[in-house]
């Protein structure tokens, strides 16, 4: 008999952390959609706010203090970035600007260490991870805190591109630099906002990560499974952000719990590649992405 | 009837500059060197320069992002030692050829997406392959010879039934097999296929209105990557390592062989070579330095995330500075030597244009 | 022979047509490369679009075009920006597939012309925004020309065999012949991507003419030129013509190159043909003038040739 309670709570626990996915693509989105920059970075930002934030806390800074502070500190990396990396580059094509982030990463990755330590930290961010019980099906109450604040997030700049202002430019300036400039609108100071705005996202992301795995090194891995989220949502969509996060989450653990038996488990670190790939082959675009027609 | 200039001469600087190298390399170093030098310098440096080579067909000539090579140093070495292991009285060279072709019959089936993908989304399917390789290779014990350890101690090089044993031995070997695949790359880029490789990644809807086969030539140099990258592989686990372990072939060395192909220059062979002593010297220069500079607050963590800052900046610098990498560098310190040279050639050499500022239109 | 000393001795005078076709004769010799068995013969056009209609989305690239190319002409075809004249050429090559109509190469009907085998068919075309192998010298790039007939493996190659290395001989053989042709032995071993914009045009043009194509298609070839590398080139695509006996599909935006290289000329204005007739005949269609040549003083003139 098919346990259906069992598979629900599968099924959720895998949304759950699709969203989670879903954040870390959205910081990928929101810098390739006006820039057309994969930040392959966006892992080490991850990381080292929420190492910054936690050596903090550790420190006896007051939660809402460190938070503004780290948040202060990853506005100063965007700016830096964007001033030392990117407008140097800027007419390069996009493969050097990703390798540019990969060597970012890398330097992200060692400043973070260098200066706060390697151990691992654990963070509490007061929620505890114990389950409770909707109609038997076992949910995990840090999980819900974790999708919904990861979901507010999301929805906020969904409305903030579509309604406002800065988020029209920003969509101008992913859709055509040049004519934007030709409109006038500062490329520079967009680059910096949005580069900002990717470390904030980078800060939630961090902390909601960190408080689950633990804030270590390994962290900055979680970038890798941006990719196939970005792969099926498009990477230029923050609708498909989500999508793509609640997808590859759900059949990443449902693939685990079913199938990964038959092969002694682990697929979880590759499942998400392959679904990705398959989905390639059939929808070059992604779900949501813009298909782009080529002039010859 | 003339035909356009070119260099007919049978001894040029560029060629008598190899044949010495190889004098050095073959007749001076195995003498005066030192174990330390072989094993821990110059035999991983021949390893990581074939696999930067590999990499450079693939990403540097036909312009096909990987980064997943070290997934293909995996299957080489897993491969070799198999062949070696199951097949009775095999010679090792041949285990170390049939590794290659196994390398290569993946990179092809990896490579297969290629035909519809490009650039970010070609990556994503590479390290499909990283991380499907990875797993497989741990999961299935039956490739480490049901090891329970997983860790498997290499068995010897041998050739014609000579061990190449010592710190020497296992450097000779590595030294004429990095050599002959290096000869045999050379005459693949200056061949049709090499041209057809350049063509795919300049600008592929003209190659194939010319009639250049598009798919044939991706998957070409999917397979003569993956089995570079494969013998490579063998090399850095038999010759170096000395064991046959999944640790060492995970994503870091992807990125680490990336990264030695930036920093020597993309689509260049010297650069994979410069690359790579590069990446091998660098950190014992780092080492020496930091204890020099900051004495016993320089430890091994301390070391380990310099190392990544230094590598991590220098590729920045290096791709808004001198994007064609090392091996420019080292054109342009020739060029201001032997200035004749370059008047000659109107300042500009036949290297390849992977990253290529935008040619402003109209007149230059 | 007088018109090739005259080449070596002033490398950089304007070619006359004579000397060009004097100097070309004696280095390659004339003929049109060996045809396909159902070939055309007098009777067929090389080209022939059949009511060819193209829509992107809801944008209107072609409607109903029909347009034949006879052996040995050089038909222009000419319109204002967004006629649809680019859209056509993809058409003819493949790149794009219309919602409907046929394209004949030859005589052979296709639906969706296949662009792997369009040098098999005979067709080479240049592309508006330089389709150059930018890493890859200028001899290599006229070399890539012959793509299409090289036989040898990759193996093959690596090791010399014979066969390999006789086909790779003969292929530089006539790319360096197109080289000299086209004033280009200075630069030969310079890698292309580092060249002037001009000298970049005239590479691709020889890498389209090395194959000896049947059908040359040009896809505003003089874009960016002064009036000397626009004389020039006009003179290399009519010596083209009269010695391979190629047919030649022409976009341009210069009016004056266009009557006067053209012996015939293809109208497009918004997706349609309005016009095709001898240059005369289009410079006097009160059409034409309405949508796109205009009053005299409104048409880019450039000076002619």
């Amino acid at each position: 008999m098919f346990d259906y309670q069992f598979f629900l709570e599968v099924l959720i626990g895998g949304l759950l952390s699709g969203i989670m996915y879903s954040l870390v693509a959205l910081g990928f989105v929101l810098i390739y959609k006006t820039s057309g920059v994969l930040n392959f970075a966006q892992g080490s930002m991850l990381l080292f706010a929420a190492l910054t934030f936690v050596s903090l806390v550790e420190r006896g800074v007051p939660f809402w203090g460190a938070f503004a502070a780290t948040l202060g500190v990853m506005v100063l990396l965007g700016v830096a970035v964007e001033r030392t990396i990117l407008r140097p580059l800027v007419n390069q094509p996009p493969i050097t600007l990703f390798m540019a982030t990969l060597g970012l990463s890398y330097v992200i990755e060692g400043v973070a260490q260098l200066l706060w330590g390697t151990q691992v930290h654990g963070l509490d961010l007061g929620i505890e991870d114990s389950p409770f019980e909707v109609y038997g099906v076992l949910i995990s109450q840090f999980d819900l805190f974790a999708a919904a604040v990861a979901g507010s997030l999301v929805a906020a700049f969904s409305l903030f591109f579509r309604y406002t202002r800065i988020g029209l430019a920003f969509r101008a300036v992913a859709d055509d630099q040049y004519a934007a400039l030709a409109v006038g609108l500062r490329l520079p100071r967009v680059w910096a906002i949005v580069w900002t705005a990717a470390g904030v996202v980078a800060l939630v992301a961090g902390l909601l990560w960190g408080a689950r795995l633990g804030v270590q090194f390994s962290l900055s891995l979680v970038v890798l499974k941006a990719l196939p989220v970005l792969v099926l949502g498009g990477f230029d969509s923050i609708a498909g952000a989500i999508v793509g996060g609640l997808l590859i989450g759900a059949i990443e653990k449902l693939s685990e719990v079913y199938i990964g038996p038959y092969f002694g488990g682990g697929i979880e670190g590759w499942a998400a590649y392959v679904v990705a790939l398959g989905f390639l082959l059939i929808r070059p675009a992604g779900l949501f992405g813009q298909k782009l027609v080529e002039r010859a | 009837m003339a035909t356009p200039v070119r260099n007919t001469l049978l001894v040029t600087p560029e060629r008598l500059g190899v044949l010495l190298l190889l004098i050095v390399a073959y007749g001076v170093i195995p003498v005066i060197g030192t174990g330390y030098l072989f094993d821990a310098i110059l035999t991983p440096f021949l390893a990581l320069s074939l696999a930067a080579v590999g990499l450079n067909i693939l990403t540097g000539y036909a312009g096909q992002v990987s980064l997943g090579s070290a997934a293909f140093l995996a299957v080489g070495a897993f491969a070799a030692f198999n062949f070696n292991l199951r097949v009775p009285g095999l010679p090792f060279v041949v285990s170390i050829v049939l590794a290659g072709l196994t390398a290569a019959a993946i990179g092809i089936v990896f490579g297969l997406p290629s035909l519809r993908l490009r650039g970010f989304y070609l990556a994503v399917s590479t390290l499909a392959a990283q991380f499907f390789v990875q797993w497989a290779l741990t999961k299935f014990s039956w490739f480490s010879n049901d090891n329970p350890s997983g860790v498997i101690d290499a068995p010897p090089l041998t050739l014609a039934g000579f061990a190449f044993t010592g710190p020497i031995g296992r450097y000779l070997f590595s030294l004429t097999i990095v050599v002959v695949i290096t000869f045999a790359v050379t005459r693949l880029i200056r061949s049709q296929t090499g041209r057809n490789f350049v063509a795919v990644r300049d600008h592929e809807t003209a190659a194939r209105v010319i009639g250049v086969p598009v798919l044939g030539t991706k998957l070409v140099a999917f397979g003569i990557s993956s089995f570079i990258i494969g013998v490579a592989g063998v090399l850095w686990a038999f010759a170096y390592l000395r064991t046959v372990e999944t640790g060492g072939f995970n994503i870091d060395r992807s990125f680490q062989i990336l990264f030695i192909i930036i920093i020597g220059g993309l689509a260049s062979l010297r650069g994979a070579f410069l690359g790579a002593a590069f990446i091998v010297v660098f950190p014992l220069i780092l080492s020496r330095t930091g204890a020099a500079l900051f004495g016993g607050v320089f430890d091994s963590g301390v070391l380990e995330m310099s190392q990544r800052i230094g590598i991590g900046a220098l590729i920045i610098l290096f791709l808004i500075l001198e994007p064609r990498g090392l091996s420019a560098l080292v054109d342009r310190v020739w060029d201001w030597v032997r200035p004749r040279r370059a008047a000659a050639l109107g300042g500009a050499t036949p290297r390849s244009f992977f990253i290529r500022k935008l040619q402003p239109k109209g007149r230059t | 022979m007088p018109g090739a000393s005259a080449l070596r001795q002033r490398p950089d005078a304007v070619l006359t047509p004579r000397d060009a076709t004097a100097a070309l004769k004696a280095a390659i010799g004339t003929g049109v490369r060996a045809q396909d068995p159902s070939a055309s013969t007098a009777a067929t056009p090389v080209l022939a679009i059949e009511h060819v209609s193209l829509a992107f989305g809801g944008v209107t690239a072609l409607a109903d075009i029909n347009l034949d190319v006879w052996p040995g002409e050089i038909h222009a075809v000419i319109g204002p920006n967004g006629a649809g004249k680019s859209s056509l050429l993809n058409v003819v090559t493949g790149l794009y597939q219309p919602d409907r109509g046929r394209v004949r190469h030859g005589g052979r009907p296709f639906a969706h012309v296949p662009t792997a085998r369009l040098a098999r068919l005979g067709v080479a075309r240049t592309f508006q925004n330089l389709s150059l192998f930018k890493g890859l010298t200028v001899l290599d790039n006229i070399v890539m020309g012959l793509s299409a007939e090289v036989r040898s493996s990759f193996l093959g190659q690596i090791f010399g065999v014979p066969a390999a290395a006789r086909e790779e001989r003969r292929h530089r053989a006539a790319a360096g012949e197109i080289v000299e042709f086209l004033h280009l032995t200075e630069v030969a071993d310079r890698t292309a991507g580092g060249l002037p914009y001009g000298i970049q045009k005239r590479v691709e043009l020889g890498r389209a003419l090395v194959a000896k194509p049947k059908l040359l298609l040009l896809d505003e070839p003089m874009a960016g030129m002064t009036l000397t590398e626009k004389r020039e080139l006009t003179g290399f695509i009519r010596t083209a013509r009269d010695t391979y006996g190629t047919s030649i599909v022409l976009i341009e935006h210069d009016i004056g190159v266009v009557m006067g290289l053209s012996d015939r000329v293809a109208v497009l204005d918004y997706g349609r043909k309005i016009a095709d007739g001898t240059p005369d005949e289009v410079q006097a269609d009160q059409a034409v003038i309405d949508a796109y040549l205009g009053v005299a003083h409104d048409v880019d003139v450039g000076g002619g040739i």
